[in-house]
């Protein structure tokens, strides 16, 4: 059983405010999911899937009920939470739930306010004692991989600098982006430190938003007018301290994840031609370059360096919308503008200045939870038809 | 540095009490599995390497090095280094680095448990040796 090229992307809505003190969360999952349903070219009462997260405001049902889907028509939901690559990991399961008939047009939203509203809280896991007391944040989490990074492999910050400084160069074209001014590897070092050893340019921006996804069947996906996107590979995979045994925070899981997607797909990284790389930090980025297989472990600093990542410079584009690093992130999770920007570059719809010729090929991979400490991720292979 | 700050008190339940019961002690636990000869920290009471339950409390040196950190400068409570040790008995977790100059931590450097009190039972960090 294979989900490739059973599912199609039909339909893409990124919500264009970064700053929303006078919506309600529940509201901005509506703008949304309108703007995904209209962009496919459906009505709400032809969706009968709905996938959501720990965002959604008191989870599925009441989501299905405020966002007044169709309940005689809807026959399947799915609400897995694994942070900031939930959506990433909707996406596949909506594949596996179109391919076996259990649904034919998902519904996927993602948005919030971390900006201008307080955020869910999280249910305490089972390591709460043993861990919560020493205050790990996103910030230190991802600073302990990247301190451990460099002494292992000898990443610099400079290297680390890159990305935004690449980020930034596609941020310049984004009407919408938090941060349109291009940064150079200086301004990064020169940013005040946060987290040793991630300077504040090394960190993504806080921002209110959301954005939503139309997955349906590839017949369904040819009757409407969109441009045909379908997924050919997907993986998902989770990593933790495992009981304090060979600890090593070099690597995440999207060393499985990555390969999964890519051998459901049959292609290789060589093939990609864009590439949407969650983007909480520079080092998340850096690290999931060599997880996927895009250089060899230990040499994503070189990778990244002068210009690599940055559209129409260098060999692998990547988050041409300048992605969390500048344009936004909206609830603190970035799986699906990461989604949507794959989307828009295999469409054809980037930014004229940041759009990849004939992308035909690309990837859209994420992270969720804590990078140091325990996470999830996700790999989604689409393909332009 | 911030000799004051507050720490909350473990929650505790009966998987882990004993932990807790002998940090009163000034005791630092781990537990090892009889069936295959892993240690694990944190504590669970099926091994999560073979799933046998033949899991026994065992005190450790508290000696450990560093495996890596991170020195949080934004923090409304103060700047502190949150990180990984690896204790002598193997095991890695997560911890605090306390009573001493933060700045010059150092990947590899030895450190040994220090328990801090609670209103509940101490927790342990870590200082350098």
């Amino acid at each position: 059983m294979t989900i490739k090229g059973k599912a199609y992307i039909a339909g893409i809505y990124e919500h264009p405010t970064r700053h929303a003190p006078d919506k309600s969360t529940a509201q901005l999952h509506a703008e949304v999911a309108k703007g995904a349903i209209e962009d496919a070219g459906l009505s709400k009462d032809d969706v009968d899937g709905y996938f959501c997260a720990g965002d959604a405001p008191g989870g599925a049902w009441p989501m299905v009920d405020y966002l007044g889907l169709n309940t005689k028509k809807l026959r399947h939901v799915d609400s897995t939470e694994t942070g900031g690559c939930s959506y990433i990991i909707h996406l596949g399961h909506a594949a596996e739930a179109i391919a076996a008939g259990k649904c034919s047009i998902a519904l996927i939203t993602l948005a919030g306010k971390p900006r201008t509203g307080a955020m869910p809280p999280r249910a305490a896991g089972a390591e709460a004692d043993f861990e919560m007391a020493y205050g790990a944040t996103t910030h230190n989490a991802y600073g302990m991989c990247a301190m451990r990074h460099m002494h292992d492999y000898g990443t610099t910050s400079e290297q680390l600098a890159w990305i935004k400084v690449a980020a930034s160069h596609h941020a310049q074209y984004n009407p919408h982006a938090m941060l349109k001014d291009v940064v150079t590897v200086e301004d990064v070092l020169n940013s005040p430190m946060i987290s040793d050893p991630l300077h504040r340019m090394d960190c993504c921006v806080v921002s209110d938003g959301g954005g939503a996804l139309i997955v349906t069947t590839p017949e369904i996906a040819r009757s409407l007018k969109k441009p045909l996107v379908k997924l050919i590979g997907h993986g998902e995979a989770m990593k933790g301290p495992r009981g304090g045994k060979d600890i090593d925070l070099t690597y995440s899981a999207g060393i499985w994840s990555g390969p999964r997607a890519f051998e459901e797909a049959g292609i290789t990284p060589k093939d990609i031609k864009y590439a949407s790389i969650y983007d909480s930090f520079t080092i998340t980025v850096l690290m999931q370059l060599e997880d996927l297989g895009f250089c060899k472990k230990g040499e994503g600093g070189k990778f990244v360096a002068d210009g690599n990542l940055i559209s129409g410079v260098g060999k692998l584009p990547f988050n041409t919308d300048g992605g969390g690093l500048c344009s936004n992130h909206p609830v603190n999770r970035g799986g699906m503008t990461k989604i949507i920007e794959a989307v828009r570059q295999l469409r054809g719809e980037a930014h004229p200045k940041v759009q990849v010729k004939n992308c035909d090929l690309a990837i859209a991979h994420g992270t969720g939870g804590l990078l140091g400490v325990r996470h999830a991720a996700s790999t989604a292979i689409l393909e332009r038809v | 540095m911030s000799e004051a700050k507050k720490y909350p008190a473990p929650v505790t339940n009966p998987e882990t009490a004993a932990f807790w019961n002998a940090a009163k002690q000034g005791k630092f636990m781990i537990k090892r599995c009889t069936a295959c000869g892993e240690a694990h920290y944190f504590p669970r009471a099926i091994c999560p390497f073979c799933y046998s339950d033949k899991t026994v409390w065992e005190e450790s040196s508290g000696e450990a090095t560093i495996y890596t950190y991170s020195l949080m400068r934004k923090s409304p409570a103060g700047p502190y280094a949150i990180g990984y040790v690896t204790l002598k008995e193997g095991p890695s977790l997560q911890t605090n680095f306390v009573d001493c100059d933060l700045e010059k931590l150092k990947i590899g450097q030895k450190v040994k448990v220090v328990f801090k009190p609670t209103d509940g039972a101490p927790l342990p960090f870590f200082t350098p040796v």
